[in-house]
């Protein structure tokens, strides 16, 4: 199950950030940041919710960049 | 500027106004009265004004776990120089900080937004016929097969095939290509693409999510998920260089006083312990406010990311930064023929041993083969360049493996190969070049040969030469043509290195024995057209796909896609990431040999906040500058 999202984040660096903490997050199997599009792709575990999980994600990822935004 | 950088802007403006009256009392310039409590209390308000949302993402950060980052760095130098009394300078870092990341921002927004507009292939809407009426709908509602209508100036939503129209395509966003190609009435057009002159009814090949641009914008969002060697060294860099960097600040700070109090040596120097103390600690600060390892963290990968961009604007698709890496270290390249050097389609080279002027016997060869739809035939009418005339032909007869023999205007030809020739009784030249061979009788009498061959590019020989220059040493085409055909395209795009009569798999041995030869930073790279290419492109340490327009088995397996098939793209793509890794490389040394000298001066205690604000912050400036100069590439 794969879902994009779009995103606002200032610089490159803080959307490698992102990608690395909503990779890490409970229920996400992969996840991909492109800065040039402003845009996250999340590939979620079978039988995840995805609603709940992205909560957390964006959660995580405010914890590691809190100018970062993920418009759900 | 958006919302927030016009925010912060504001907010600049006004501390600075605060701030500038308030650093003339402080310095004594302008003379005042004011008690020293007082002061502090008025510098706090552009302090907090400009510096509160630092203030707060550095609580935020120690709250998550994630005590060292550059906001703590700036929080507690900023903070321990107003304790110490040092007010001018405390706020003055965190003015200067706050214009170093707004100009960041401002940048690094301007050249996001740049690329994104280059690669803004998306359609928004697609006009579909619908009962004699046009209706506007999403592309992904179009069902393949539909027929659409582009207007002057929108973008192509699907691919598809031209029923009706003439018109000018621009497909810059997809190739780089400035020149429009003319589409006309069966043209294949390519979604992304934008309709220029004329309207345009198209009949649709593909689904929306299986077209070019679906794909295209895929590739260009997946290719952030590969990251270089450069930006993982960053980012765990800066994972252990804080945390280093706050050790030996906080070491700084206490060792030489206590060293000084105990031994005595030096405190001579000091009024009172505390101006000891005060002394150590504000040196302690200036090498925070120094080491702040934003100028890294910041344009290492804007560079990478700048780089992507630049070469997609040229309609160079590279799939992650790793191969914009290993492009810059490219030293073998290994190429195939067909597809790649030549063009793939038969074209007569030229005309021998002709009594005859060449034009004249390309008339009689066409006017023979009128009716034949053989490659070859095609190819001579297409030498021939103009409408044969049906009715000079007549007793036309095709012997097949043979050839033709007609009579056109009255004269007995016969056009065909050796066989047909020996079948007449004529006698014939053989010929040294490589390529078919169509040999011309003319009543009875042998009148020379057209020699047809798969063309070069117009660019091939260019391209070889600009790969030279770029420092590939090694060049070697492997190809499954004959070995005479090879010796041919090799000799005349000028390379001495082929190996002739591969098959798929022998191409994989080929290419595995190059990567023996090849070192840690000498790479391999292939180039293939993308049919029966997938396993070698795989192989080889960066795969290039050319001309991948259409191709989905060439995009899928390659790590780098030039979207039209101009040879010159290969040895560009390379100077790009050449480009890139030395802006990288130059941004790396820069940073750290600026840092390092100034945070020598800090300790020494010869640099103040001053310098060390000026560092940081000019230091990162120049980075950024440096590295969007990756977008620039149009010249390269």
């Amino acid at each position: 199950m794969k879902k994009s999202y779009k995103i606002d984040v200032d610089c490159a660096n803080c959307a490698n950030l992102m990608e690395d903490a909503a990779k890490k997050t409970a229920g996400v199997k992969d996840c991909i940041v492109s800065f040039m599009t402003l845009k996250m792709k999340v590939e979620f575990e079978e039988g995840a919710d995805e609603g709940a999980v992205m909560q957390a994600v964006r959660a995580n990822c405010k914890k590691v960049e809190s100018d970062c935004e993920i418009y759900l | 500027m958006n919302r927030k950088q016009k925010n912060l802007l504001l907010r600049i403006l006004t501390a600075a106004i605060f701030f500038v009256p308030l650093y003339l009392i402080s310095e004594g310039i302008v003379a005042s009265r004011l008690p020293k409590w007082a002061l502090l209390t008025l510098f706090l308000i552009p302090y907090l004004l400009v510096g509160y949302d630092i203030l707060k993402k550095a609580l935020l950060g120690i709250k998550n776990g994630k005590v060292f980052d550059e906001y703590f760095l700036m929080t507690v130098a900023t903070a321990a120089a107003i304790v110490l009394g040092e007010y001018g300078e405390g706020v003055a870092v965190m003015l200067l900080y706050q214009v170093g990341e707004l100009f960041q921002s401002c940048a690094v927004g301007k050249s996001r937004r740049n690329i994104a507009q280059l690669m803004d292939i998306r359609p928004d809407y697609a006009n579909v016929e619908r009962d004699g009426a046009l209706v506007r709908v999403d592309p992904s509602e179009v069902e393949t097969g539909s027929v659409i209508v582009v207007r002057p100036g929108e973008k192509i939503p699907l691919d598809g095939v031209v029923i009706e129209g003439n018109s000018g395509i621009d497909t810059a966003a997809l190739t780089g290509e400035s020149i429009p190609r003319q589409a006309e009435a069966d043209s294949p057009v390519l979604s992304g693409t934008v309709n220029m002159t004329g309207l345009l009814r198209i009949r649709t090949t593909a689904e929306f999510e299986e077209s070019t641009a679906s794909k295209i914008l895929d590739l260009v969002e997946n290719a952030a998920s590969r990251k270089s060697k450069s930006e993982n060294f960053i980012s765990k860099f800066a994972r252990y260089y804080t945390p280093v960097v706050c050790c030996a600040a906080l070491a700084l700070a206490v060792l030489p006083p206590l060293f000084c109090a105990a031994t005595g040596l030096g405190t001579e120097h000091y009024a009172t312990a505390g101006a000891l103390w005060g002394d150590w600690v504000l040196r302690a600060c200036t090498f925070l406010v120094i080491s702040c390892p934003c100028a890294l963290v910041i344009s290492i990968p804007l560079s990478f990311f700048a780089g992507l961009g630049g070469a997609s604007s040229q309609g160079i698709l590279i799939k992650g930064s790793n191969y914009l890496e290993t492009l810059s270290q490219v030293k073998t390249v290994a190429f195939d023929k067909t597809g790649t050097v030549t063009k793939g389609n038969f074209a007569v080279k030229t005309v021998h041993k002709s009594p005859l002027p060449p034009e004249k016997l390309l008339e009689y060869a066409a006017h023979a083969e009128s009716n034949s739809s053989h490659p070859i035939a095609r190819s001579v009418r297409d030498a021939y360049g103009r409408e044969t005339d049906g009715n000079r032909v007549t007793e036309m007869q095709e012997i097949g493996g043979h050839g033709v023999t007609a009579k056109i205007g009255g004269r007995a030809v016969a056009v065909g190969n050796e066989k047909l020739m020996q079948k007449l009784g004529i006698g014939h030249e053989g010929c040294f070049h490589a390529g078919t061979v169509l040999h011309v009788a003319i009543d009875g009498e042998y009148c020379g040969h057209i020699v047809i061959a798969d063309q070069l590019k117009d660019t091939a020989k260019q391209a070889i030469a600009a790969l030279r220059r770029a420092g590939v040493d090694k060049l070697v085409m492997l190809t499954g043509d004959a070995e005479a055909a090879a010796k041919q395209v090799a000799a005349d795009v000028g390379i001495t290195d082929y190996r002739a009569g591969l098959l798929p798999a022998d191409k994989v041995a080929c290419v595995e024995e190059l990567l023996c030869g090849c070192g840690r930073r000498r790479k391999l790279a292939f180039v293939g057209d993308g049919i029966n290419d997938a396993p070698v492109l795989s192989r080889a340490d960066v795969g290039i796909a050319m001309g991948a327009l259409g191709s989905d088995a060439a995009i899928e397996a390659a790590d780098v896609v030039l979207m039209d098939d101009d040879p010159l793209k290969i040895a560009k793509a390379i100077r790009i990431a050449r480009k890139c890794l030395r802006v990288v490389k130059e941004n790396i040394g820069f940073a750290l040999g600026v840092k390092l000298l100034c945070l020598l001066l800090a300790a020494l205690g010869l640099a103040n906040m001053w310098i060390a604000i000026a560092a940081d912050v000019g230091v990162m400036i120049l980075a950024v500058l440096n590295a969007i100069r990756c977008l620039f590439v149009k010249t390269l």
